[in-house]
């Protein structure tokens, strides 16, 4: 297994807004489904799992609703509202105009004299 | 947020960590592990459950809740384990916000609160002259009306007893309002029921005949009929049509005094001497209007002034001082009004002193307490709980208490103003008295509650920030060290001297209203039948009326037992008094200005002053030859031959006038007496024969050496035979005079202060007692060392209770030097209120050494119980 990178604060919400919008989630799914869509380089702590999500819950950002899963278990299902929706795009579009910008900084070369 | 969800998130959260930790174990499982393992493995990788959990709570915005909810159960949980501190302080703040809550009530519905009529804010009362007088005369009411720009109309009555005869022929006594015929509109009123007669009504003398009912009186009389709309009954004998019911919340202009009906005035003009021209009869009870909307009070009375200055130039045998100034109608503008705002106010400032007192016992409970519990908190503190968290518990705590106190003292309050509100302290008086709390007092009481919680729980917090956890855990509770309780020792001086005030000002009010009923007023109440009716109610006019009353003084007279009876308008200190303006002799220029004087009179029949036991100190009394053909006497007091006739050597003989030039010869002077309240200056009074200015107001006075009231059903029946249709009241002197008005101030004075003082008392066992069990628990150490080293009871007794017994002579002492100086104030109201009085000072200190000896009585037990031996043992 490749050595797993650090998450980096204030990603994992960006993160579980990102699973979520691929379909509704109960609490370990999302951890299966970060997992599986940063192909296993991400490590998520799973006692910061549930924090987030009820966070996000209260903001709004995510609804709820009880079901049933793969396997049969009775399970609490994520899936995300309008706002979650809106604030994801945002955060999207903002991280990537970021990773960008320090991407470039970090690449630059000496100019030539 | 709610209890319940609080819980259902609890369980949600651990159902929802539960299933992760299956499905973590289920792919576990896949991948080979037996369940058990994989059970283990996945609880192992999810890591600190009970952290999640709490971190998890707090993400979903309950945490504060929770740690409030934990605190709360546990101050439920301590304060269960010592109900006696528990009840002591829930009793104390019960008290303190009791007292709060009624007082305040009080004062909100008579001061705070308007009256129940539309726009209350903008109506005011007139008053008049440099006295301030409410009353004015209708032919100035109908000048001021019609000439002012500055009142949307102003509206006038008198209050009257009538008799009302609804068609059963056997009347009874109602209160009315006789008013102008603008009075609904002018007060901007709407019927409950039917319809209200208007100005365009009034045809001059005797036309109007119409009553409008109150609400009160129709659902009391006419069982809430509606049919009674359009029913003829007789008012004074005279038919009147009702027309309509004022709504439910309508009591007349004043706050007090509620009318049981409304009939126009040029209505009830016509059975009486007919006033409605007469501009120096001042008989209308009270002026009132809405001023315009933009009409600021000083333009008002700009505007009326120079109407005054206007009807003084035209009519000066009539007006003077038509000066007038605006007042709220509600407390009879400057008359009771500030008599009542000081007294409500004062006693707001008593029951606030209360709740200070009690916060303070509380505090030093608390403290008492704290420092009991110090090894408690000295533990959670050595175990690592933040010292916040313990004074957030200690706080909590104390709002507990608070509010169950507050609780509780808002329930006793309700219950006392229910009955106050149904009081009815005159029989004959429809006092009227909404004094039910509204949510003005509930928020007050609330807020008050949580002051006094914060308050007292914030007493010890300096002593537990102060806690060392290790030396309390080694050592056990610290020695005395004597300046840490200075603070808490104020507070206790402070609520003793309070203590005393009120026991003071209430000895004081207690002895001034025993003094009063056992004092002699110029008249003697003892052995004395009292018999009042009007003829007026039974259709007489005063000229008809004075022939009615000597029939009926005949009859009387030939009653067994009875050695003398008389006739008086109306007896004195009753209901204050009539006045009318004297010159002197040689005045010609009879103007206002040039009056001699305002004395009471009042009208007699010869016999009067035998009955009342008035001794006659010079001359005769009135006698049956006075009458309307005679030229007119008067008999009068000793204040009046000092003030109108100048203290002439010989007054019998001695002349005056009345206002319309009539001479009168003084032929007697009586002893001076009091005659509108027992602590008014001397009057001047006149007493004229009542053949000579006859009245319809009727009282007889019966004096028998046998028990009055058993003449009472004879003397009935013999008034009654000679006009079946008066309606009669019997009582004796000395009962009409203890429940009447003369003594209701004192009385509700005494009542008031009596009841602070016992729970101001009650606080100062509280405190002395708190006080002494404290410092006894902090020196049970040093006390048995004392008692093995062979200190008797007394040293014993100085040890634990000398500061006690200090505080308490401190603060007897400053309170009843405050009180001395409060009876001034109270001399107001009370007859004679001095505090120079031995009863009073013993009784004093007699109340206070009893409260010390209740306080430290237990606590003293404790101490002398010490025994070195066991606490050897303990240690």
């Amino acid at each position: 297994m490749s050595p797993e990178a650090r998450l980096l604060p204030g990603t994992l919400d960006l993160l579980i807004l990102k699973a979520v919008s691929l379909g509704p989630l109960h609490g370990y799914g999302v951890l299966l489904r970060i997992q599986q869509i940063s192909a296993n380089a991400l490590l998520i702590e799973q006692g910061a799992l549930y924090p987030a999500l009820f966070r996000l819950v209260r903001q709004g950002l995510l609804k709820t609703s009880w079901g049933t899963s793969d396997n049969n278990r009775r399970a609490k299902f994520y899936e995300l509202t309008a706002a979650g929706r809106a604030r994801l795009r945002e955060e999207t579009t903002e991280w990537n105009r970021s990773a960008a910008a320090i991407a470039t900084a970090l690449g630059a070369t000496p100019e030539e004299a | 947020m709610t209890f319940f969800s609080r819980s259902r998130i609890d369980r949600e959260i651990d159902e929802e960590l539960r299933i992760h930790i299956q499905m973590r174990a289920d792919d576990l499982e896949q991948s080979g592990l037996d369940r058990a393992e994989a059970e283990r493995r996945a609880r192992i990788e999810f890591g600190g459950e009970l952290k999640i959990k709490e971190d998890t709570r707090a993400a979903a915005g309950i945490a504060w809740l929770d740690t409030l909810m934990q605190d709360v159960r546990f101050s439920v949980r301590v304060l269960r384990k010592s109900p006696g501190f528990a009840v002591t302080a829930i009793v104390t703040l019960a008290l303190g916000i009791g007292a709060n809550a009624i007082v305040f009530s009080v004062l909100n519905a008579f001061i705070l609160r308007p009256l129940n009529v539309p726009d209350a804010e903008t109506l005011y009362q007139l008053e008049r002259g440099k006295d301030k007088e409410g009353v004015q005369s209708y032919p100035d009411y109908r000048d001021l009306r019609d000439r002012n720009h500055s009142f949307d109309d102003l509206a006038a009555y008198d209050i009257a007893l009538a008799g009302l005869d609804t068609g059963d022929g056997n009347p009874t006594r109602a209160w009315v309002d006789v008013v102008t015929g603008n009075y609904f509109d002018a007060l901007h009123l709407q019927p409950f029921l039917g319809r209200y007669f208007h100005s365009a009504d009034e045809h001059g003398v005797g036309s109007a005949p119409y009553a409008v009912l109150t609400y009160e009186f129709w659902h009391a009389h006419f069982n809430d009929d509606p049919s009674v709309i359009g029913r003829v009954v007789r008012i004074n004998r005279r038919p009147v049509t009702i027309l309509g019911v004022t709504p439910p919340d309508f009591h007349g202009t004043m706050l007090f005094f509620g009318p049981q009906m409304f009939v126009p005035l040029v209505h009830e003009e016509a059975a009486a001497t007919n006033r409605l021209n007469a501009r120096g009869s001042r008989w209308l009870f009270q002026v009132v209007g809405h001023l315009k909307p933009g009409v600021t009070i000083q333009q008002a009375v700009a505007d009326l002034n120079a109407i005054g200055a206007d009807l003084e130039k035209t009519y000066p045998k009539d007006d003077a001082q038509m000066t007038f100034v605006l007042a709220r109608p509600g407390l009879y503008g400057d008359y009771l009004g500030p008599v009542v705002q000081g007294f409500l106010l004062g006693l707001m400032l008593l029951a606030a002193l209360i709740l200070v007192a009690a916060c303070a016992n509380l505090g030093s409970l608390f403290a008492a307490r704290a420092a009991d519990r110090a090894r408690e908190v000295a533990l959670r503190l050595a175990l690592g709980a933040g010292r916040a968290r313990i004074v957030r518990q200690l706080l909590t705590e104390a709002v507990v208490i608070a509010l169950l106190g507050g609780a509780a003292g808002v329930a006793v309050s309700l219950v006392v103003l229910r009955g106050l509100s149904a009081w009815q302290p005159f029989a004959r008086f429809p006092i009227h008295m909404a004094v039910a709390p509204d949510a003005k007092v509930y928020v007050v009481a609330l807020l008050v509650s949580l002051a006094s919680g914060l308050f007292c729980g914030a007493v010890p917090i300096r002593q537990v920030l102060r806690t060392g956890p290790y030396e309390i855990v080694k050592a056990g509770p610290i020695g005395v060290t004597s300046r840490r309780f200075a603070v808490r020792d104020l507070l206790l001086v402070a609520q003793l001297a309070i203590c005393a005030v009120l026991v003071t000002s209430s000895l004081v009010a207690i002895r001034g209203l025993v003094r009063s009923t056992h004092s002699r007023f110029g008249f003697d109440p003892h052995d004395a039948l009292l018999l009042d009716t009007d003829l007026g109610m039974a259709g007489y006019a005063p000229n008809t009326a004075a022939p009615a009353q000597k029939r009926i003084l005949d009859a009387l007279g030939r009653l067994a037992g009875v050695e003398s009876v008389g006739y008086i308008d109306q007896p004195p200190l009753w209901v204050g008094t009539n006045t009318m303006t004297v010159y002197n002799d040689r005045t010609t220029d009879l103007r206002p200005v040039n009056a001699a004087g305002n004395p009471a009179v009042f009208h007699v029949s010869p016999d009067y002053f035998r009955a009342a036991g008035t001794r006659m100190l010079s001359g005769r009394s009135v006698s049956w030859h006075d009458d309307a053909s005679a030229p007119f006497v008067a008999v009068v007091n000793q204040q009046f031959v000092r003030k109108i006739l100048g203290s002439v050597a010989d007054p019998i003989g001695a002349h005056f006038k009345l206002r319309g030039g009539t001479r009168v010869e003084v032929v007697g002077v009586v002893e001076d007496g009091k005659y509108a309240s027992l602590t008014e200056n001397p009057l001047p009074v006149m007493f004229v024969s009542f053949q000579q200015l006859p009245s319809t107001a009727t009282w007889f006075v019966l004096r028998s050496a046998r028990n009055p009231q058993e003449l009472a059903g004879a003397a009935r029946t013999a008034l009654l035979s000679v006009d079946a249709a008066l309606p009669v009241t019997t009582e004796t002197w000395d009962s009409e005079l203890n429940s009447g008005a003369v003594h209701f101030g004192p009385r509700v004075a005494s009542a008031a202060l009596g009841v602070l003082g016992v729970m101001a008392a009650m606080l100062s066992v509280t405190g002395i007692f708190g006080l002494a069990a404290y410092s006894l628990s902090r020196r049970t150490r040093e006390i048995g060392i004392r008692i093995a080293l062979g200190a008797n009871h007394r040293e014993v007794l100085r040890a634990v209770l000398g500061r006690s017994v200090k505080l308490l002579a401190i603060g007897s002492i400053a309170g009843l030097v405050l009180g001395l100086l409060a009876s001034r104030v109270l001399a107001f109201i009370v007859y004679q209120a001095t505090p120079r009085d031995p009863i009073v000072l013993s009784g004093v200190v007699v109340a206070m050494a009893l409260l010390g000896l209740v306080g430290t009585w237990i606590p003293a037990q404790r101490a002398l119980a010490v025994s070195p031996l066991l606490l050897m043992r303990d240690e």
